[in-house]
Order: C-alpha cells, then structure tokens, then sequence
C-alpha cells in the first residue's frame, strides 16, 4: 500500500463517518469563517428552526465584502458612506452574530479585515485543519497544510448548526514548481502561469498539492498567493506541505497554541506532509525559472499572457472572441503600452504587507500617471498600522494614490468602490470576470509590482523596467 | 425544497463556455438577506441594457423562455464565486436543470441542495443540443436519465444521496443533525482538538 498524501492525513483525521456508496462521508470542521455576505440566509434557516450554533468557539466572523473602506466612526456613521442595502447587510451580521453568541470582528476590532487575510494573520489558520467558509477563496489557508474550501449558504447553515459538512473525498493532484524565480517576477505569476496552463476547469473535482523547491523556498504571503488562486483553477482546495517556514509565521500569534500545546502541535504539523511514497491522481511540473511577470488580457484568469508579449491570434471561439470585445483589445496587440485608467492594490491576494511594499518599492520617488486612478486597500487593519508604522501609506500618498481602510473593496465592487464603464484596472486580485469590478468595467490581473509600474506609466508596464 | 421527480421542457441555449457566477448573479444583488426575487437579476449584465430594458437577441429574452425549464449551456458552468444566489436565481427564474460538460464543484453542491440538477452529457450530444436550442428534453430523476427528442435514453451522473434528496425535496440539514450523536462521540475522542 502506498504512503499518505497530505490531503489523505488531513481528510481521515476529520472523518466523523466514512463515506459509502449510498452516502457522503461526514466531515468534521475545524474553524468556520464567516462574513456578511453569504450568511443571512443560513442565520435565518438556523432562527426557523430554533437551532443554536454548536460551536461558536470555532468560529469567526468579521466584516469584509460590502464593508466600506472609507473611514467611519462605527456602525452609526454607516449610513454616511454606505448604500441602504450594503448597511442593512451589515447590521443584520451584528445582530446575527450577537444574537448567536459568534464573535465578531466588526468596526470596533483592530483585527478586522478579509476573512481569508485574518484566519492566518491571528494564528486561527493551523496546519491539519479543516476550513471552510462560505467564500470560494477560502482555499488561500491551504497554504498552512489545512484542507480548506468554499461553500454555500446552505452548507454555511450545515456548519453552523452541526459544525460538520456532507462530502464526497475529491481525487487529488500534485503539481511539482522547480526553478529559481527571476528578478521581478513574484508568486502571483507562478499561479497566473498555472492557471493558464491547466485552464480555469483544470483541477475541477481535485484537491492540488503545490510542492517542489520553489514552493518550499516561498514566504507564507506568498504561498498564500498561490493556494487563494487555486479556485480559478477549477479546484476543489490547494494545500501545500507545512514546514519550518509555516511554523515560523505561526508563533506568537494570538490563536496559535503557546507553551506545551504548541511543542505537540508543532510535532503533529510536522507530521503531516505527504508521504514519499504517496500517489496522485495526477502530476504535473512546471519549471518556473524562465517565467516573465504575467497579465490577463481575457475574462477569466486562464486567459493569461507574459507581459512582454501580445494578445493571441483569435482561436474563432464565440467565449474567445466575447473576452476580446469585453476588454476591447484586438488578437496581436502588444499588452505593454495598452491604456491604464484604474489601478488597484488588495484582495485576499495580494493585500498582505510584503505585497504593499513591493507596491511602495516601485512608487518610491515616483508618481502615478495623471490619467490613473490608484486605490491601495490593506487586507486587514493590522497590516494597515504596520505600514503606516513604515510609511508605506506616505509612499502611495505621496505618489497620487488613496490609502484606504481594509476590506474587499474594487476585488467585488460591492462597497461602492467600483469601474466606471469601459474603464481598465490592472489589479492584484483573483478574478477578472466580466463586470467583476463595476459594470462594464475590464480587469487586468497582474502582481503588485506590475500594478504599481502600469501606474506610474499609465499604460500596462513590465515592472522589471522600473525595477 | 420541492420534490422534483420529472422535468420535460423546451431548452434555453448560451453556448459560451466557463461561464461564471459573476455572470449568473452580479455581486451587486449579492446585498439581499433573501433568497426570493433573484430570477429578475440572473444574466442581468448580458440581459439588460444600461437603462434596464430587455436586450431582445439574449436567448433568455426570447418568446417562450419564461416557461423553459431545462438551460443548456457551454463547458464548465458555474465557476468562480461559491456565491448560492446563483442557484436561487436559475431556479427563481424557473429552471430545474442544467446541461453542460461539465460544472464547477461548488456550484454543482449548491445547485443540489435547491433542487436544480447539473445533468452532464458527452461532447456529441452537447454540441447536439448546442446547436438546437428549443430542443424538447425530458428528465428522469428517479433513474438519472436525460430522454433527447429522438427518444435516446442517456444515463448521467447522480449521486444516490442527492437524488433521494431531490425525490424527497428535503434538505441534507435533517440528516446531519440527525448524527448528533456520533458527532459528540468523535468530537470527544479526537485525538487533539482545535
Ligand atoms: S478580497 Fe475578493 S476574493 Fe477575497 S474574499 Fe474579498 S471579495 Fe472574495
């Protein structure tokens, strides 16, 4: 019998009832992140039939997606800058979320943030857990060695109520990164590239374990990178191998296990990278070491092409020819130099603090293009006071761009802080569907340092120029 | 839920393939606490024009689409957001089923649990029922069988547990909550706890 991947160890160990033909298996969750967007409906179920929530320790709720980024005093200054619908969504998660006995990290919380920055940040996001939340980025606390995916607000309420889901074991996928990467080139490309190799359905109804060289020798904010991307894929979850690196982030942080829990826990961690001797369904490689910064230039993110280079020739396909007269770009045209009227730096991606500097980097002594319209959003408030403690928030001031309170901000547009029509954003978040951004808006996704150089020059720019 | 049992219908058709839940369901009508209403706001951006009016090529638009029940559409539908307003949505509007090659995870899990089946069909009687949109189709949950209007009998893909779900047109929540105890049991004897 073969070894244990680590999708194996992390799945048996959760496993509540097996799985058998006539039914799913039983799982068991270990931390339920929750935000204001996709809960209503299952708070409402859970108040219907008179059900409380099992486990509120084990869960975490915060305001994230319709959250306004500008400041405000507290929920009684909402109404100043929010729409009616986006306030009452708000408000109905304060009560839900008091009525339940859910903590909440809310306006009055220095940890509130997006909910897949906060789970690690706070040390909530641990290595062989079981995570889920009603958000298909969820998949970004893979990058610990936890099995974590998106659900719906059924499934929200399934959670909430029995702290367990109904699933079937999906088939597992490794996909081997080798190679060192070049100057200027940055997780966020390694994900772009895969994508657009496997294509958006490419890892539909697999788990995909990220391993190799490259990915031992990234950060946890860049792995995070890699795994909260894994869903455009198609995937089911992305996980990657805890090691020293995934102990290191954890310590000290304030839900990480301390004193004698946290040696046995780190043990346990250890324990849990696959086997060598474990089987995938399927592998694939992929040498990183020439790779150049990448942009979309489509409508979802496989439609991806190394900056340098230019749109490709139409394949006749009908979705193909739609993405081009979307974004209004034409088969060979070159991606640098095209015109740049938004650029924005956030999302569950790319808003952690290495990502705002890599930003500040490029902006340093430098402007924005006059023409451009920049909007730096933190993934959370503490990212927001430790770059204002190294003056990152002067850098993207002093260069024209705003400087915004965390949350998801133009990720979704669902905050008010959207595209206008026919506008073009090069963005460090995931997707670039249409509309995604404000209607008739077109999204380029890029990493933070070719967002920041298509900034300063207006048009889309390789950053390795400004480097 | 409703129980579903059996579908016979006329098809809509959108071609395009990767379609995702941007698409079905903007986020802007994400900001609902509901879940009723959102058939008016599905496809809305490929719908409607900027003042709100019906744009008339939109298959969605067209005479008889209204009582259409069954939506065939290109490869790898639903991809993207977990967001379930999509589901409600189609099925708001009326559909029951959707037919592709095949759909992203989440959105298949969603669509199971408020009675809309994602039937999955082979290449060629895709691009058959691609190319003949109105095609009359008829559904067979009891036996997982799509029937073409030439009579053939296809087989698709259901899991057994969701099947007997949709017969039933209950929710999974009463099965779960019905393992309470067993869930107890592992939540005492784990060997380490979260
Ligand atoms: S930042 Fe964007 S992708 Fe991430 S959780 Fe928010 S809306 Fe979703």
């Amino acid at each position: 019998m073969s070894g244990k991947s680590l999708f194996e160890k992390v799945w048996d160990d959760h496993i509540v009832i097996p799985e058998s033909p006539a039914n799913p298996a039983v799982l068991y969750i270990d931390l339920h992140l929750v935000h204001e967007v996709t809960t209503p409906q299952a708070f409402t179920l859970m108040r219907e039939q008179g059900l409380p929530v099992r486990r509120t320790d084990l869960t975490l709720a915060t305001l994230d997606h319709s959250t306004p980024t500008v400041p405000i005093t507290g929920l009684d200054d909402l109404d100043r800058v929010t729409p009616p619908a986006q306030a009452k969504q708000i408000r109905q998660m304060v009560s839900n979320c008091a009525d339940f006995g859910v903590e909440l990290h809310g306006f009055d919380s220095d940890q509130r943030g997006i909910v897949h920055v906060i789970g690690p940040e706070i040390g909530a996001t641990q290595p062989g857990k079981t995570i889920v939340c009603g958000d298909s980025h969820s998949s970004t606390h893979g990058a610990f060695g936890a099995l974590a995916f998106g659900i719906g607000s059924t499934e929200v309420g399934h959670v909430l109520a029995t702290q367990c889901l109904l699933q079937r074991k999906p088939k597992t996928m490794a996909i081997n990164i080798e190679g060192r990467l070049p100057a200027g080139v940055t997780a966020k490309d390694i994900i772009l590239a895969t994508i657009g190799r496997i294509g958006v359905d490419g890892g539909t109804g697999h788990v995909i374990e990220f391993r190799g060289s490259t990915i031992r020798g990234l950060s946890m904010e860049e792995r995070m990178t890699i795994c909260n991307m894994t869903i455009e894929a198609g995937a089911r979850a992305g996980m990657m191998a805890p090691d020293d690196t995934t102990v290191e982030f954890l310590a000290g942080r304030p839900q990480a296990p301390q004193g004698a829990a946290w040696d046995a826990a780190v043990t346990r961690w250890l324990s849990l990278p696959s086997d060598a001797d474990a089987t995938f369904d399927r592998e694939i490689d992929i040498d990183i070491s020439q790779l150049a910064p990448m942009v979309t230039f489509g409508t979802n993110p496989g439609m991806v092409v190394p900056v340098t280079e230019a749109v490709p020739a139409d394949t006749g396909n009908l979705s193909f020819r739609q993405a081009l007269d979307y974004m209004g770009l034409e088969p060979g045209q070159s991606m640098q130099g095209t015109r740049v009227d938004v650029v924005f730096i956030g999302s569950c991606t790319n808003s952690r603090l290495p990502d705002l500097r890599a930003a500040a980097q490029i902006l340093r002594n430098r402007s924005i293009a006059k023409s451009v319209r920049m909007l730096v959003v933190p993934g959370s408030e503490i990212i927001k006071q430790q770059a204002e403690a190294e003056g990152l928030d002067k850098i993207f001031l002093a260069a024209g761009a705003e400087w915004r309170e965390a949350g998801c901000s133009m990720c979704l547009g669902m905050n008010g802080d959207v595209l206008k029509p026919g506008q073009l954003c090069v963005s460090t978040s995931n997707r670039n569907f249409e509309g995604r951004q404000g209607v008739g808006g077109r999204t380029v996704l890029a990493s933070p340092e070719t967002a920041a150089a298509s900034a300063v020059n207006g048009v889309i720019t390789d950053p390795r120029t400004l480097l | 839920m409703e129980k579903l049992s059996h579908i016979h219908s006329q098809t809509v058709v959108l071609p395009q393939t990767d379609i995702d839940t941007d698409q079905i369901m903007p986020a802007r009508f994400l900001t609902t606490t509901d879940k009723e209403g959102l058939g008016k706001a599905l496809f809305s951006d490929w719908r409607y024009d900027g003042n709100g009016e019906p744009l008339p090529g939109f298959p969605l638009n067209q005479p008889g689409a209204a009582t259409c029940k069954v939506l065939v559409a290109g490869n790898n539908f639903g991809c993207g957001s977990s967001r379930e307003h999509a589901p409600w949505g189609l099925v708001d509007f009326g559909f029951r089923a959707v037919i592709s090659t095949q759909f992203a995870d989440i959105f298949r899990n969603n669509s199971l649990k408020n009675g809309l089946v994602p039937i999955i069909v082979d290449a060629e009687t895709h691009t058959w029922l691609l190319s003949n949109p109105g095609a009359e189709v008829d559904i067979d949950v009891a036996t997982a069988t799509l029937t073409l209007p030439d009579g053939r009998k296809l087989a698709f893909p259901l899991d057994g547990f969701s099947q007997q779900c949709l017969l039933e047109g209950v929710d999974q929540l009463g099965y779960l909550l019905s393992k309470a105890d067993q869930i107890d049991t592992f939540e005492r004897e784990r060997a380490w706890k979260p």
